[in-house]
C-alpha cells in the first residue's frame, strides 16, 4: 500500500492550521497511486459477487445452485442453507448506530436488489456468470412502494435516537395573534448517495487474524461491530480504509456483503474480494428517503414569525427504524414565539435509509426555506430583510445562547458580492433575452456535533514527530487540515510531521461523520501534540542545563520546532536538543478529543446562499448561472479545503433542486434508473459560476481549538435559494425536489 | 455475462462469414458491453469491426460519406461536418460524454438501442427483448417514453441525438450483407412497433453498416440547428429534441427540413411541417404551425403528456435557430436551450 505518511505531494501556501495548503495525497491520487479497497490483489484471491432479489417483498423458494457451481472458474455458492455462522444475527441491532442488514440470515426479501447468494468464483466474471445463473424463484407479495404505497405509522425516535417532537412556546396562543396563516407543502424525492468509489471489501485470515481493506467512515467502530458479528476479540481484526471515494454517510455503517465475503474468505482459507456494481448500491447501503414536508407559518402584521409547524412524513424499510428527521432543520434557524415539529413514518419494501449528505437537515431546509420566502412575499418584504427580522438572537428550540453566530456577516458579505440589492420584489420582473431570470436565497445552518476520538504523538530524537489516529479520509482532506493541527499542537512544521491514519491499529479517532470529524479528531491531536510539548517544556524547565532552566511560572511556548521562554524570547532551545540532553530517543503524548458533559450553548454552522437561475419559459429547463454562499463555520483550518467542502456541498444543493432522483416501478419495487446514466448528478457544465466565502468567527465554546464543521453545511440553503430564484423568475412556487421541466410549462 | 467466443474481422466479408444469429458486431462496444454485462443479450460470438476499412470520411457529390468505424469525436470536429452539417455536430457533442464519444461510432450510434428501463431490466417483459412476453413500460414510469408512432406493443423510444441529424439531412444508410450492398433511408431505418410486437430487426444477423451517406445539404448549409432539452447539461438523453435545417432565399423559406428526437422509436422526421413551411416567410406563426403538425397524431403512452408540448415548443424553437443562421462557431453548451442566452 502507498506510504501516504512519506509523501510530500502538497503544494505549500503557508504553515500549518489557517493556512491553504494542497491536499498531500493529492500526488498520489492524480497519478493513481493511491490504494482504494478494490485496488488491493493479494495472492489467490477469489472475486465473490452477490445474487440480489428481483422481487421487493416475499420469499426465495429456489436458486439453481447447480448450475451456478457447474459453471468455469466458480469456486462456491453460498445461499441461507450453508453460510458459516455469525455470532450474532445480523438482524440484531448490536449498538445504536447498526443497520439491520442482510447476510443469508434466511429466505425472506425485503425489498428489490437485496442480496439472496453469494458465489465465489476464481475471476469477477465467473462470479457474475454464476449470479446470473442462479435464476432465483420466487414466492412474491405485493410491494408497497412510496409515500402512497407503504403502511404509515408513529416513530418512536426520528435519526439516530432523536425524539420526533418538539414543542416550545404556546402555539395556540402565538397562531391566535397572526395576521397571515401560510401553508407549504414539499416533497423531496429518495436519492442515493453513489459515491463514486462503490463498497468494497477485500478480506483475508492468517489463522485468527482477519486483515480487512475496506472504505470506512468509523474505522474503530467498524472493527468493534466486526467482532461483535464474528464473534472474536477486536484485536485479531485490522481494518485498513486510507482512502474512500466519497461516503457522503453510506460508509458508515456495516452493510451484510462485507460479512459475508469475511466469512467466505475464513471458510475457503483464501482472500476474497466483494465489489459492489453501481445498480447494487441501491438497497445495502442506505439512501435519503422520500419526504412530504408540511409547513404552517404564522405571521404577525409586523413581519415576525408567531409560529412555526414543520410536520414531516417519511418513508423507512419495513424492518428497521431510520426516519429522516428533516422537521429538526426548523428548530434554530428563524425565531419565533411558538414551534412544533413532528415527524411521520411510512413503512415501505425499501431497503433501510441511513444518514446522507445532511441527513434531516438537507431536505427540512429545503422545505424550511421555500416557505419563509413564500412568506415574506406575502407579507411584501424583501426575502433578505425577512430573514433579519426574524433572526434569531437565541436558539428558538432550546432557549439557549448561540456559541457565535456570525450569520448576519454572511448575508451581508453574499448580499454584496451578488448584488442582491437591485432585486425586484415581484417574480417574473427579470428577462435575460428569450429567458426568465429569477433570484433567491436560503439560510445555511448545520449543527456542531463532536464525538469521541483519541491520538498519540511522539517527538523524536531529530526533533521531527509522528502522531497517529484513525481517521478517515473520504476526499475531504483529513490528512491534510489534521496534520496541520497536529504539526500546530507539536510546534513544529508540517513537513516536519509523519500522520499515520486510515487504519484500526491507531487509537480511535472516531466518524467522520455529522461534519464533526475535523474538529473530533483535530482537537484529540492537538491534545496529543501539546500533551507531549508539556513534558518536553518539564525537562527543559527543570534542567539546569537548558536557556529554558527557571523560567517556571512564566512559561515556555512550543514554536518551529524549538521551546521560547514567554518572558524572554531570545532564550529558546531545539526539541532535539532537550531529548538528547534527557537521554531520549523518543516523547509520546496521548490527546482526546469529546466534548465534556451538556452542551450550554447552540453551537451551529451557518451561511447565507444566493442564487440565479434562467429559465426558458417555454422548455421549463432551469440553470443556476450564478450561486455565491458566505459561510461562517468557526475556525477555518484550511481554507483552500474548506471551501472545496462549502463549493461541493452547493454543487450536491443544485443536484438536490434540480437532478438528483431514485425512481422506482410501484408495480415491482425494482429501480428504473440505478445507474449513473439515469440517476442524475451535476456535471461541470452545469455549474457556470459559483463562489463560497467564508466569514471569520471565534467560537470560544464550541470546543477548544474553535473549530466547527464545513462538510454539509453547504447543501442547506442551497436547495431552497435555488427553488425560491425558480419561483422569482417564473411565479410558480417548486411542490416537489427535485424541479422538473414539465412542472414549469 | 456469459462465455463468448472473440473474433476480430479484418476484412468485411470475413466480419460477414463470422457473423451468426446468436452473435453481435463489436464496434465501440460503448451500449453493447453494457447490455451483456446487465444481461440484456447474451452474444455467444463477438465480431470486432474496429479494424475494418471503415475509418475514413469522402467528401461525394457536395455530400460525405461516412465510414461506420468512424469515432462520434472525430466526424463532430471534421471541417465538412462543421461547415456544411452543423446540425449534425451540435447533435453529436450534446450527446453522451467526451470519453463516450471517443468511443463510439457512428455505425454504433445508429444500433444502439432503446434506453427504456424496463428493456434494460431482464426481469420485466418487453416486446423488444423477448418478443410476445408483453410490455413493462405500459403503466409504469413513462417519462422517457413515446408519444408518437407507438402501440401497445411497445412504447421505447430510440435514444440518439445523431439520428435526429442524420434524418433531418437525408442520410441514407449502406448496409453489406451475403447479397450485396443496400440502401435505407435513416429515416425509415428503425422499424416503429406494429400492433403485436416491437417490429422486426433493422439489420439481419449477418449485415454490416458500412457507411453514412450524407447529401449535398445546398442552400441549408448554414441554416441548420440541433436543440436538445435535457435536465442536466451533458451524459443525458434528450426529454426531447429536434433538428432543424432551412434553405431561405428571399425572405422565404424554399426548403424545410425537421425531425424530432426522444418522441418515438426511430428519429421521427415531420415531412408534413416540412411541406407546409416551403413557401412561407420564416416567422413564428409559420413555425407554430409547422410544430402542430409535425405533432399530429401524438397521444401520450403514459404519464407523458407534457412532452407532446415540449416537443412541440422545441420544434419551433430549432426552427426559429436555424432561419436565424448557424454560429460560425460552435457554442460552448452544443445544442442547449440556454445557448446564446447565458455566459455559462
Amino acid at each position: 500500500m502507498a506510504d501516504v505518511m512519506n509523501i510530500q505531494g502538497h503544494v505549500r501556501l503557508g504553515s500549518n492550521a489557517g493556512q491553504s495548503m494542497t491536499r498531500r495525497d493529492g500526488v498520489l491520487k492524480v497519478t493513481g497511486r493511491a490504494t482504494y479497497a478494490a485496488d488491493n490483489r493479494p495472492e489467490g484471491v477469489l472475486h465473490a459477487v452477490t445474487a440480489t432479489a428481483g422481487i421487493a417483498r416475499g420469499r426465495v423458494t429456489h436458486l439453481d445452485v447447480a448450475a451456478a457451481e457447474a459453471h468455469p472458474g466458480v469456486v462456491k455458492v453460498y445461499t441461507p442453507a450453508n453460510r458459516p455462522d455469525l455470532a450474532v444475527s445480523p438482524d440484531e441491532k448490536i449498538h445504536g448506530f447498526a443497520w439491520r442488514t442482510e447476510a443469508l440470515q434466511d429466505d425472506t426479501v425485503r425489498y428489490a436488489g437485496q442480496p439472496i447468494a453469494l458465489v465465489v468464483a476464481e475471476t469477477l466474471e465467473a462470479a457474475t456468470e454464476g449470479a446470473r445463473l442462479l435464476a432465483p424463484r420466487y414466492d412474491a407479495d405485493t410491494p408497497r412502494i412510496g409515500l402512497d404505497g407503504g403502511v404509515p405509522f408513529q416513530p418512536e425516535t426520528v435519526s439516530i435516537g432523536a425524539s420526533p417532537t418538539l414543542e416550545a412556546g404556546d402555539m395556540d396562543a402565538a397562531r391566535a395573534g397572526a395576521a397571515r396563516h401560510l401553508e407549504t407543502v414539499i416533497e423531496t424525492a429518495a436519492q442515493y448517495h453513489n459515491a463514486l468509489e462503490p463498497h468494497a471489501i477485500t478480506a483475508r485470515w492468517t489463522g485468527d487474524r482477519l486483515e480487512i481493506d475496506t472504505p470506512n467512515q468509523a474505522i474503530g467502530l467498524a472493527k468493534q461491530s466486526f467482532a461483535a458479528y464474528l464473534g472474536i476479540d477486536p484485536a485479531q481484526i485490522l481494518i485498513r480504509s486510507p482512502f474512500l471515494g466519497g461516503g457522503f454517510g453510506s460508509k458508515a455503517i456495516l452493510f451484510g456483503g462485507q460479512l459475508l465475503a469475511i466469512l467466505a474468505a475464513k471458510d475457503l482459507d483464501r482472500p476474497v474480494k466483494l465489489a459492489l456494481r453501481r445498480e447494487q448500491m441501491y438497497g445495502p447501503v442506505g439512501h435519503r428517503p422520500a419526504t412530504r414536508q408540511t409547513l404552517k407559518l404564522d405571521i404577525d402584521p409586523q413581519g415576525h414569525i408567531s409560529a412555526l409547524d414543520h410536520h414531516t412524513i417519511a418513508v423507512t424499510s419495513s424492518f428497521d427504524d431510520f426516519i429522516e428527521s428533516a422537521s429538526n432543520a426548523s428548530h434554530s434557524v428563524y425565531a419565533t414565539k411558538a414551534m412544533r415539529t413532528t415527524h411521520g413514518a411510512v413503512r415501505a419494501d425499501t431497503g433501510t435509509p441511513g444518514p446522507m449528505r445532511a441527513p434531516g437537515e438537507a431536505p427540512g431546509s429545503a422545505a424550511l426555506e421555500v416557505a419563509i420566502d413564500d412568506a415574506a412575499y406575502a407579507m411584501g418584504f424583501d426575502p433578505l430583510e425577512f430573514r433579519l427580522r426574524n433572526y434569531a438572537e437565541t436558539d428558538p428550540a432550546t432557549g439557549m445562547q448561540f456559541s457565535s453566530k456570525a450569520l448576519r456577516e454572511c448575508y451581508a458579505q453574499a448580499a454584496e458580492a451578488f448584488a442582491w440589492k437591485d432585486r425586484p420584489l415581484e417574480p417574473g420582473s427579470m428577462k435575460q433575452g428569450r429567458l426568465l431570470k429569477g433570484w433567491g436565497m436560503g439560510t445555511a445552518q448545520f449543527p456542531c456535533p463532536m464525538f469521541q476520538a483519541a491520538a498519540h504523538a511522539t517527538l523524536r530524537a531529530d526533533g521531527s514527530a509522528v502522531v497517529e489516529t484513525s481517521a478517515a479520509d473520504m476526499g475531504q482532506g483529513a490528512w491534510t487540515s489534521l496534520a496541520q493541527i497536529a504539526a500546530d499542537g507539536l510546534g513544529i512544521d508540517i513537513d516536519r510531521l509523519e500522520f499515520r491514519s486510515g487504519q484500526s491499529s491507531l487509537p480511535d479517532a472516531g466518524v467522520a461523520g455529522g461534519s464533526g470529524h475535523t474538529a473530533t479528531a483535530g482537537t484529540a491531536l492537538f491534545n496529543a501534540g501539546a500533551d507531549t510539548i508539556r513534558q518536553l517544556a518539564e525537562l527543559a524547565l527543570n534542567d539546569p542545563a537548558s536557556p529554558l532552566f527557571g523560567a517556571d511560572n512564566a512559561g515556555v511556548t512550543a514554536r518551529g520546532g524549538r521551546l521560547y521562554r514567554n518572558d524572554d524570547d531570545t532564550r529558546s532551545e531545539a526539541y532535539e536538543d532537550i531529548l538528547a540532553r534527557a537521554g531520549l530517543d523518543l516523547l509520546r503524548g496521548d490527546g482526546k478529543g469529546a466534548r465534556e458533559g451538556e452542551p450550554e450553548r447552540a453551537m451551529f454552522s451557518h451561511g447565507g446562499v444566493f442564487a440565479e437561475v434562467l429559465v426558458d419559459p417555454d422548455l421549463g429547463q432551469v440553470r443556476v448561472s450564478r450561486l455565491i454562499g458566505a459561510f461562517a463555520a468557526g475556525r477555518i483550518v484550511n481554507p483552500h479545503l474548506a471551501r472545496s467542502q462549502l463549493l461541493g456541498g452547493m454543487i450536491w444543493g443544485i443536484g438536490f433542486a434540480l437532478q438528483e432522483e431514485a425512481i422506482h416501478d410501484v408495480r415491482t419495487g425494482r429501480f428504473t434508473n440505478a445507474d449513473l446514466a439515469g440517476y442524475h448528478i451535476p456535471v461541470n457544465a452545469d455549474v457556470p459560476m459559483i463562489e463560497a466565502l467564508t466569514v471569520h468567527e471565534d467560537d470560544p465554546f464550541v470546543n477548544s481549538l474553535g473549530i466547527k464543521g464545513v462538510g454539509e453545511l453547504g447543501v442547506t440553503g442551497t436547495v431552497g435559494a435555488i427553488g425560491n430564484a425558480v419561483w422569482h423568475a417564473t411565479g410558480i412556487r417548486p411542490k416537489r425536489f427535485p424541479i422538473h421541466p414539465e412542472s414549469l410549462i | 455475462m456469459n462465455l463468448f467466443e472473440y473474433t476480430r474481422a479484418e476484412t468485411l466479408d470475413a466480419a460477414m462469414s463470422a457473423a451468426t444469429q446468436d452473435g453481435a458486431i463489436l464496434a465501440g462496444g460503448t451500449n453493447l458491453l453494457d447490455l451483456m454485462k446487465i444481461g440484456v443479450i447474451s452474444p455467444t460470438r463477438l465480431i470486432d469491426i474496429t479494424r475494418l476499412p471503415l475509418h475514413d470520411i469522402e467528401e461525394h457529390d457536395g455530400g460525405l460519406l461516412i465510414g461506420a468505424m468512424v469515432r462520434n469525436a472525430d466526424l463532430a470536429r471534421h471541417p465538412v461536418i462543421l461547415s456544411r452539417f452543423p446540425a449534425v455536430a451540435e447533435a453529436l457533442l450534446s450527446g453522451a460524454s467526451a470519453q463516450l464519444r471517443n468511443a463510439a461510432s457512428t455505425g454504433g450510434n445508429i444500433m444502439q438501442q432503446t434506453r427504456c428501463s424496463y428493456f434494460q431490466d431482464p426481469l420485466s417483459p418487453c416486446n423488444r427483448r423477448e418478443p410476445g412476453s408483453g410490455c413493462a413500460a405500459i403503466g409504469g414510469e413513462t417519462r422517457n417514453h413515446a408519444i408518437l408512432g407507438w402501440t401497445e406493443a411497445c412504447i421505447a423510444t430510440h435514444p440518439s441525438d445523431l439520428c435526429v441529424a442524420l434524418a433531418a439531412y437525408d442520410a441514407v444508410v449502406e448496409i453489406a450483407g451475403p447479397d450485396g450492398l443496400r440502401e435505407v433511408p435513416m429515416e425509415s431505418f428503425h422499424p416503429l412497433p406494429d400492433a403485436n410486437d416491437a417490429g422486426p430487426a433493422p439489420l439481419q444477423s449477418d449485415e454490416i453498416i458500412t457507411h453514412i451517406r450524407l447529401p449535398d445539404p445546398g442552400g441549408m448549409a448554414r441554416n441548420a440547428r440541433y436543440v436538445k432539452l435535457r435536465e442536466r447539461t451533458s451524459f443525458a438523453f434528450a426529454i426531447v429534441s429536434a433538428a432543424a435545417a432551412l434553405e431561405i432565399q428571399d425572405g422565404r423559406i424554399v426548403q424545410a427540413r425537421l425531425a424530432l428526437g426522444g418522441v418515438a422509436a426511430r428519429p421521427w422526421r415531420a415531412r408534413a411541417a416540412e411541406k407546409a413551411l416551403a413557401g412561407q416567410p420564416p416567422t413564428e406563426e409559420a413555425f407554430a404551425r409547422a410544430a402542430d403538425l409535425a405533432l399530429e397524431g401524438a397521444a401520450p403512452s403514459g404519464d407523458n403528456r407534457a412532452k407532446i408540448t415540449l416537443a412541440r415548443r422545441i420544434a419551433i424553437r430549432a426552427l426559429i435557430r436555424a432561419a436565424a443562421g448557424t454560429p460560425d462557431r460552435l457554442p460552448a453548451l452544443p445544442a442547449s436551450v440556454f445557448e446564446g442566452d447565458c455566459n455559462g
